[in-house]
């Protein structure tokens, strides 16, 4: 591989690296939207830039909306005193906040968000590294995630946070296997005889270009979604940060940046995770339903699914979904209340995974039935 | 460049199992195992076998690693005394180590390697469906007894923890 | 007598949680949606009754007489004993020196008055009033002791056409001081 390649590779997981973490810094401002409108409350309207800001009609109205917000809480975390307790672990307290970013980070390589048609019509996915395995390598990196939360919990030597990183290591555990079985039925689907075995997402949201799996697996989506919340520690799931019985969790002692680390790799997860959810069940970019972007493009007698157009208008799509989501996981965090340890565990492992399996089975059966007829 | 990367896995899996041996306390020597760990996958992404490596991290440094910390977070083991030395264990662990030893120089003796060429590689290692059917035909006995040896586990897990527990606080996890 | 409430076994649908946990929904989506509550406060001022009790302060007839005597009743009754009057004597020259009396020198500290409205209540002169001014600060304890200027302007005039003074030295002209 010569200089300018590793370049350009180097430069697009930049870009979407960059992407990514625009985007967990605004999730943070839309929950913190979404938790004041659901409140009653406006939330965040003050923050303004000294030249957008001064633009008339625009400025204002972006400034209302907090669009700057974001920029002053990176900067807050950027210039905060950041102490180190005595009483820590040294290695494994700086390592904490390093080891849950950086698997929501790679996680993202296998992410297709978009696809490009060339003028013959060969379709290629946009992603960083279309690999075989790939949900499977997000998996498993995702699960890397969790020593994250473990280690910042044991390294800071103190009761909360190591409660906090228990719960996490105990919640990984119990919610990962339903995970995995969830999306066994997929893809199986995906992997019908007489095809190329993959685990690819790419080829699964190509298989959506008619029924959204969603919509025929809804029980598989279901269980997914649990499982996902669990995985991602969001409420009803937050036992590790759980802040009213733990104080703060995990992160109880972390301050300044690396507490600001923890917080991005939370919403990092949630993001990835919403992608997921929208590749493997509704559709990716396929807009509607039995419609895709070609037939929206037949219907105006256009080309625009093709190209450079196309391409957009896929990342659109997805990101679109994808933001439907995170806001439903903010809705939801602003609803129900958390679940208590012992019921966790007990809807992990007497509800979610005897479903999932059941579920696995029920479609296994009847994919065999349709795919043998 | 392969040589190199090989080598760096390999020093990073060796070492690693090394340093989990010798680490005294039991939360380095499980980090330890996951660097050991991520170096076999390592490994494995040089073979072509990615279904493996993903397993790999998946399974073991994703899962069963936690759980090991998850153990050692609740009973706090915080250094440990030395033991002094006995004959009988070390005697069992030298006659296992050169055992061991015996059977790589076994391997490297016999034909079993060279013989093998890298087409049937390819097909127990990337090909997810390849991989698949090698298991659920030619290998299915080691699959099954393998299944057998996990069940036979954890029903004994069971029984113990049913057993001991009587009368005890319920623990859910 | 005890009584026993006999609790009913949940159905299944409130076991799965998802009824309940979907009219949650529900009622938050309906609260995002709503009119806010909130109030932008430095732009926009709660409404304020016309009873409340905000800060003491002086008062001036239409005339620009102060009304004040210099009684010392508010300095008499005052629970903290916020307020301080150097009573003086109005110049023999002056249109008003009939009224003979008129405060030197009028303080009320601001840190210790409680805003419990019996300065107001017990002047026969109607000379201070407590305003809707909720929220003021400074940075000293002595700037928060209010002269009598202060008062003064924040308390303005109050548009009343008593003239009780104005009309007895009318009267006194004609010579019916009573």
């Amino acid at each position: 591989m010569d200089i300018t390649a590793l370049l350009i590779v180097l430069a697009k997981a930049l870009a979407v690296v960059a992407v990514l973490m625009g985007f967990c810094s605004y999730a943070v401002l839309a929950e913190r939207k979404v938790a004041s409108w659901i409140q009653g409350r406006i939330g965040p309207n003050r923050t303004s830039l000294p030249v957008i800001s001064a633009i008339p009609l625009i400025g204002p109205f972006l400034t209302r909306l907090g669009i700057f917000q974001p920029v002053a809480d990176g900067l807050k975390f950027l210039f905060k005193e950041d102490p180190v307790p005595g009483h820590v672990h040294k290695t494994y307290y700086f390592l904490g906040p390093i080891l849950a970013l950086v698997p929501a980070l790679v996680t993202v390589t296998v992410v297709p968000f978009g696809r490009y048609i060339d003028a013959e019509g060969v379709v290629s996915p946009l992603m960083l590294a279309n690999i075989d395995v790939g949900i499977l390598f997000l998996f498993a990196v995702s699960s890397l995630g969790v020593y994250g939360i473990i280690l910042g919990g044991w390294s800071a030597n103190s009761k909360y946070p190591f409660l906090g990183g228990i719960r996490a290591s105990a919640q990984l555990i119990s919610y990962e296997l339903t995970m995995g079985l969830s999306i066994l039925p997929i893809f199986l689907w995906v992997n019908a005889p007489g095809t190329e075995g993959t685990m690819s997402l790419f080829r699964v949201v190509e298989m959506q270009s008619g029924a959204w799996f969603v919509l025929w697996q809804p029980l598989s989506a279901f269980i997914f979604l649990i499982a996902l919340f669990a995985e991602t520690n969001r409420l009803p799931f937050d036992m590790p940060e759980s802040e009213t019985d733990l104080v703060g969790g995990y992160h109880t002692e972390y301050g300044g940046f690396k507490f600001g680390l923890y917080f991005v790799a939370e919403y990092g997860h949630m993001i990835i995770g919403s992608g997921v959810v929208t590749l493997l069940f509704l559709g990716g970019w396929n807009p509607l339903p039995w419609v895709t972007l070609a037939d929206v493009a037949g219907w105006f007698g256009a080309d625009f699914h093709i190209g450079i157009t196309g391409a957009v208008l896929s990342v659109l799509i997805f990101l679109g979904k994808l933001c439907a989501l995170v806001f439903l996981f903010i809705w939801v965090r602003w609803t129900v209340p958390r679940f208590r340890y012992d019921q966790v565990m007990r809807i992990g492992w007497k509800v979610m995974l005897p479903l999932s399996i059941a579920n696995l089975i029920f479609y296994a059966v009847l994919i065999a039935y349709l795919d043998t007829r | 460049m392969i040589d190199f990367f090989f080598y760096l896995f390999a020093f990073l899996t060796l070492g690693g199992a090394l340093l989990v041996v010798v680490s005294r306390n039991a939360v380095n020597a499980a980090m330890f195992l996951i660097v050991s760990f991520l170096g076999m996958a390592a490994s494995f992404v040089l073979l072509e076998a990615y279904f493996l490596a993903v397993l790999q991290v998946l399974v073991y440094a994703g899962a069963v690693v936690v759980l090991f910390l998850f153990i050692i977070m609740l009973l706090d083991t915080q250094g440990g005394e030395r033991k002094a030395f006995k004959m009988l264990p070390g005697v069992a662990a030298g006659f296992a180590f050169v055992l061991l030893i015996m059977g790589v120089l076994s391997i490297f003796g016999s034909d079993a390697l060279t013989d093998a060429d890298s087409a049937s590689v390819v097909a127990t290692g990337s090909s997810l469906k390849a991989f698949g059917y090698q298991l659920f035909t030619t290998y299915l006995l080691p699959l099954q007894m393998t299944g057998f040896l996990l069940l036979v586990a954890m029903i004994g897990v069971i029984v113990l923890s049913k057993g001991s527990g009587k009368g005890g606080k319920e623990d859910e996890s | 007598m005890a009584k026993v409430l006999e609790r009913k076994p949940l159905t299944l649908a409130e076991r799965t949680y998802l009824p309940q946990i979907l009219s949650g929904l529900k009622t938050t989506f309906r609260h995002l949606i709503k009119k806010k509550v909130t109030l932008q406060y430095p732009e926009e001022r709660p409404p304020i009754s016309d009873n409340y009790r905000g800060i003491p302060t002086l008062v001036k007839d239409p005339e620009g007489r102060e009304k004040c005597v210099s009684c010392q009743l508010c300095e008499f009754v005052c629970p903290p004993k916020a307020i301080r009057i150097t009573p003086g004597e109005i110049a023999e020259d002056a249109p008003t020196a009939h009224v003979e009396k008129a405060p030197q020198e009028f303080e009320i500290d601001m840190l210790r008055c409680i805003y419990c409205n019996l300065c107001q209540e017990v002047c026969p002169e109607e000379a201070i009033f407590l305003q809707d001014i909720y929220s003021f600060s400074g940075y000293s304890r002595e700037e928060m002791v209010f002269k009598k200027e202060k008062l003064y302007e924040i308390g303005g005039t109050l548009p009343d056409r008593h003239f009780k003074w104005e009309k007895k030295r009318l009267a006194a002209e004609h010579g019916n001081v009573h």
